[in-house]
């Protein structure tokens, strides 16, 4: 099995979050970036079905030369080869575009995304990427078992999970749940050795449609002090509730 | 330039994403001078989405679509945005509606933004804020494709009634087997209770419960305040309670109206996914524990005291304003 991680270069989860240039960019000044979590659990997935039941993993982002240190970690951590589009990930539907690319190229059966990526959040890149190569998906993954080409998948649905049966090839939105936490695997020295060895094979983009762009970023408003109830005082909490907050 | 809503439904019933959607597209279709046509798919009560703003209804009643599947509603929802030339289309948050939304954008070649927080703010262009970063801050997106699809964040909008009838169309949109090369095979879900999702008030445990045995409480708080369960990632790996009540970064994102953390620090990957909620209220024991800096309203105290106390307190309050 020919197996694809898509994988996002993100900040990692306890980052502040600033912007500059006129709060047009995100400020990366300080922030050291990361696998994005969603992807760590399907790569982690992926070197599982690699040493069970056989076949190579690849990883690939669309990213600038910056988002090399996070693919070698992917190679660390047991990817065979990786693959970077040399172009900056401002779109959802660019990054599948580009993606779909390299899938087309590369033959995989089994491509495994994360459902979003914890900084943007658009969570369609594993849904568009599907589509364009027109094979199977199931979103938020949390369970994935492959026999041959038969595939039964557990996603997670509002209040529950629902299992589905599909057939390779296929992609995957994947995100905690497909393996547990404790088996995510921190790169060892004698993995970033070989990291170093792996083929990082850079392509340049294909043309292809930007159907969004942010014209600028916020961030939240402050909020006030919190307002301290003493413990013997729960009416107050409840009168607060109702008469200031009104939200029972 | 017509708006196009789906409007989804559970066993017939439309969700109160679906009536939230529903009131966002009326306000944007008021923005453009033009009509709110909404999809349905085997939904019981399309009359009630007239007091929504929605003039007309596309129905669609098939025994092959009563499980969703995603691709096959895509499709049918594609169908519906081609026959009305449909330019601008609102979906909602909900877990099936962020499984199709990418399908339904890539058949269209349509640009999409999902987590939106308020009414375009600019027409022409096409601009939306939605949040960015779990909730650590927000973006303004342009749209540059003909066809723009919104995904609504749950919550954000509200509910706006209108006085309205809406004009119900059957149509029948073809589907293919091919549609079903994904299938449902089993679905285990809690009935009967408020999902995260649907939630105006969710009740959220952590740590400081000490053990699962500890939940009933958390439950009957639930109950009175008509709320969801939910709690932090800690709870959720060790096994206490289910990986679909984990609420965080890497969880469910909260948007409730009330969101009440009892024995939860407040990590910052916690605080990020519960941070769209309108009003937060902290129990702990530890007064230096983060989440007071994050929520409207605390109390430094035992929960083990607190909660009972406030169950009690709210079930008078409730008997007395029902």
């Amino acid at each position: 099995m020919k197996i694809l991680v898509c994988i996002s270069n993100v900040p990692d989860t306890t980052s502040k979050i600033n912007f500059t240039e006129g709060d047009t960019k995100f400020d990366t000044n300080g922030v050291q970036f990361v696998i994005n979590p969603n992807d760590e659990f399907g790569l982690t997935r992926a070197m599982w079905f690699k040493e069970k039941q056989g076949g190579t993993v690849h990883a690939a982002t669309v990213g600038g030369p910056n988002s090399e240190s996070t693919l070698r970690k992917a190679l660390a951590i047991g990817a065979d080869e990786a693959i970077r589009v040399n172009a900056e990930p401002l779109d959802g539907y660019f990054v599948a575009q580009q993606l779909a690319e390299v899938v087309k190229n590369g033959g995989y059966d089994l491509v495994i995304a994360g459902r979003e990526s914890i900084d943007y959040n658009g969570g369609m890149v594993p849904g568009i990427l599907a589509t364009l190569l027109n094979i199977n998906f199931v979103n938020t993954c949390i369970d994935l078992q492959i026999d041959g080409d038969n595939v039964t998948a557990t996603r997670e649905i509002d209040g529950g999970k629902e299992k589905i049966t599909t057939s390779l090839p296929l992609v995957i939105g994947g995100q905690k749940g497909l393996v547990d936490e404790s088996d995510l695997r921190i790169p060892n020295m004698r993995g970033i050795m070989m990291a170093r060895k792996k083929p990082l094979n850079v392509v340049e983009p294909i043309d292809a449609i930007w159907a969004t762009n942010d014209v600028k970023f916020e961030k939240p408003e402050p909020r006030g002090a919190v307002k301290l109830v003493d413990a013997a005082n729960i009416e107050e909490l409840i009168n607060l509730l109702h008469n200031e907050a009104k939200v029972i | 330039m017509s708006v196009l809503v789906y409007t989804e439904s559970d066993n017939g019933k439309f969700k109160k994403n679906a009536l939230e959607v529903a009131s966002y597209a009326s306000e944007v279709a008021k923005q453009l001078g033009t009509n709110v046509t909404a999809i349905s798919i085997n939904a019981t009560e399309n009359d009630s989405l007239g007091a929504y703003g929605v003039s007309k209804i596309l129905n669609v009643n098939n025994d092959q679509l009563k499980a969703f599947n995603a691709k096959a509603y895509a499709n049918v929802i594609s169908e519906a945005v081609k026959s009305e030339g449909a330019q601008v289309i609102i979906v909602s948050s909900s877990s099936d509606t962020k499984y199709l939304a990418p399908i339904l954008v890539a058949k269209l070649g349509a640009g999409y933004v999902s987590n939106v927080v308020a009414i375009p703010e600019s027409i022409s262009p096409f601009i939306v804020k939605r949040t960015v970063f779990s909730n650590k801050g927000f973006a303004h997106t342009q749209i540059n494709t003909d066809i723009k699809v919104v995904g609504v964040s749950n919550n954000s909008f509200g509910l706006v009634e209108n006085s309205g009838t809406a004009q119900i169309e059957d149509i029948n949109p073809a589907v293919n087997d091919s549609d079903f090369s994904t299938k449902s095979i089993e679905i285990d879900k809690v009935v009967g209770k408020t999902t995260i999702a649907d939630a105006d008030i969710v009740v959220s445990g952590g740590r400081g419960l000490k053990g699962p045995e500890n939940w009933g409480m958390i439950e009957e708080l639930a109950n009175v305040l008509g709320a969801a369960t939910a709690c932090s990632k800690p709870v959720s790996d060790m096994g206490w309670r289910p990986h679909s009540e984990h609420v965080g970064q890497t969880g469910k994102p909260v948007a409730s109206n009330l969101y009440i953390a009892i024995g939860i620090s407040g990590a910052i990957q916690h605080l990020a996914g519960v941070s769209a909620s309108k009003t937060k209220v902290v129990i702990n024991t530890d007064p230096e524990a983060p989440f007071f800096k994050a929520a409207d309203y605390g109390i430094v105290g035992d929960a083990f005291e607190v909660v009972p106390a406030l169950i009690e307190k709210l079930k008078e309050f409730k008997a007395q304003n029902a």
